[in-house]
């Protein structure tokens, strides 16, 4: 995580609801900064380019791509990642919905696949199988061709309507 | 990839801004949600000495309601612009541009300041804040200085902007209540940069017509006048349009650059 760099600098953060304070330079992305210094190797690393969503997870609660937010520049805030959201009723729901329609394969979607799920659940209770899909097409699965993945977000969406 | 090992600062006033980015000789970048430069940078297309962060600068945070306009602090996210009151004509045409900006998670980061500054052909904003006659007020070391959206662009990645300046503000003339306005990009994709996009203003009252022709390779191509909309939406009015482009005579292009008009008109007419 190149913290041998001269414009290294402690960065401070709540990573899943604990303090955490880490020599980061300035070039650690957020993912980079979890993974390799907190060793939260749930949010995975696919593009590094913000295309894939794969690094998706949140800050301050909202989803960001971990792969294009330096750790320095989110000093002070707080990051979720897909291990932090263990006890989270809508990601709990989400979870068994994503086992129920088979909305994954090798997984190494998976944990960008839930959080921005779990962001169209919680913003856009009203959401239609094609804003489903319009609202996720920024995390690329290649396995499973996202049938099952619209099915378990819409399962979900239904079921908190239900109650 | 990962990026060039460059040094950072987040000043908190624009005056620091501009003077870190004055010191820079050009090794220095502005930075506010890093989705334009992130790529960029991991990529190490650009390798910059320093980031300067402006998200900590007041005076680029804010949007504001004027009489005859709305003015947008260049710091704002696309999320915040999306999730903006749609009751009112103007903001509900700027969250309808911000919505279909990349994915959410990009656009809760990303600045329509940040997205102007790195002039993507392609990008919404510069084809859309173009289309609407926007302007762009922009801070030095110097002192400041307002151009329009149109001539802020003088090429495919390349604006006005000097070396020591930031946008601060985009001031978005309001819409008349019977304008009619259209917006439509093709992108084999959801989400990611068009192939061809183009907008459409019709704002009669003010006297204002424009259509706007974008994803060009070079800067977006501004056809102003009171032709009517369907005439402007042919494919030779469009081939002509990008006649001075490198797209000249390229027939996909045309054609893909013709529907990208044709469906803007169509929904500025619908």
């Amino acid at each position: 995580m190149s913290t041998a760099s001269p414009n290294a600098r402690l960065v401070s953060l709540t990573v899943n609801g604990r303090p955490v304070a880490r020599l980061a330079a300035p070039r650690t992305h957020l993912a980079d900064f979890l993974r390799e210094g907190e060793l939260l190797t749930g949010t995975h690393l696919g593009c590094e380019q913000g295309v894939c969503g794969a690094c998706t997870l949140l800050l301050d609660g909202e989803p960001v791509r971990g792969c294009l937010a330096y750790a320095v520049a989110c000093e002070g805030r707080a990051v979720t990642t897909i291990e932090g959201l263990d006890q989270d009723e809508t990601a709990a729901r989400l979870r068994e919905a994503f086992t129920a329609e088979h909305a994954l394969q090798c997984g190494f979607c998976t944990p960008g696949m839930l959080i921005s799920a779990r962001d169209v659940v919680e913003r856009l209770p009203d959401a239609d199988d094609a804003r489903v899909r319009v609202e996720m097409s920024g995390n690329l699965c290649r396995c499973t061709g996202y049938v099952g993945i619209v099915k378990a977000i819409r399962r979900v969406l239904d079921d908190r309507k239900a109650g | 990839m990962k990026p060039v090992d460059f040094d950072y600062v987040k000043p908190t006033t624009l005056a620091a801004a501009v003077d870190l980015l004055a010191q820079g000789n050009g090794s220095v970048k502005a930075v506010a949600g890093a989705q334009s430069l992130g790529p960029m940078l991991n990529l190490r297309l650009v390798q910059p000495e320093l980031l300067v962060d402006v998200t900590a600068i007041p005076e680029l945070l804010g949007t504001r309601e004027e009489a005859e306009r709305i003015v947008i602090g260049a710091g704002v996210t696309h999320a915040r612009l999306e999730d903006g009151d749609t009751s009112e004509r103007t903001q509900a045409v700027l969250a309808q541009i911000a919505s279909g900006i990349a994915y959410r998670a990009v656009r809760n980061r990303g600045t329509i300041g940040g997205s102007l500054a790195h002039a993507d052909p392609a990008a919404d904003w510069l084809v859309c804040t173009t289309a609407l006659g926007a302007e762009l007020l922009l801070v030095g070391t110097a002192g400041q200085r307002t151009v329009s959206a149109a001539e802020f662009v003088v090429g495919g990645f390349e604006t006005m902007l000097a070396p020591d300046e930031l946008i601060v503000e985009v001031r978005v003339p309001r819409l008349s209540a019977g304008s009619r306005w259209g917006y439509y990009k093709l992108c084999r994709k959801r989400g990611e940069f068009a192939d061809a996009s183009a907008a459409v203003l019709v704002d009669d009252a003010r006297g204002f017509y424009r259509c706007v022709i974008g994803a060009t390779s070079g800067r977006p191509i501004v056809l102003d006048d009171s032709r009517p909309l369907s005439e402007l939406a042919g494919a030779a009015a469009v081939a002509e349009a990008l006649s001075p482009t490198a797209l000249a005579g390229d027939a996909f292009a045309i054609q893909v650059h013709a529907a990208a008009v044709r469906r803007a008109v169509r929904a500025a007419t619908a």
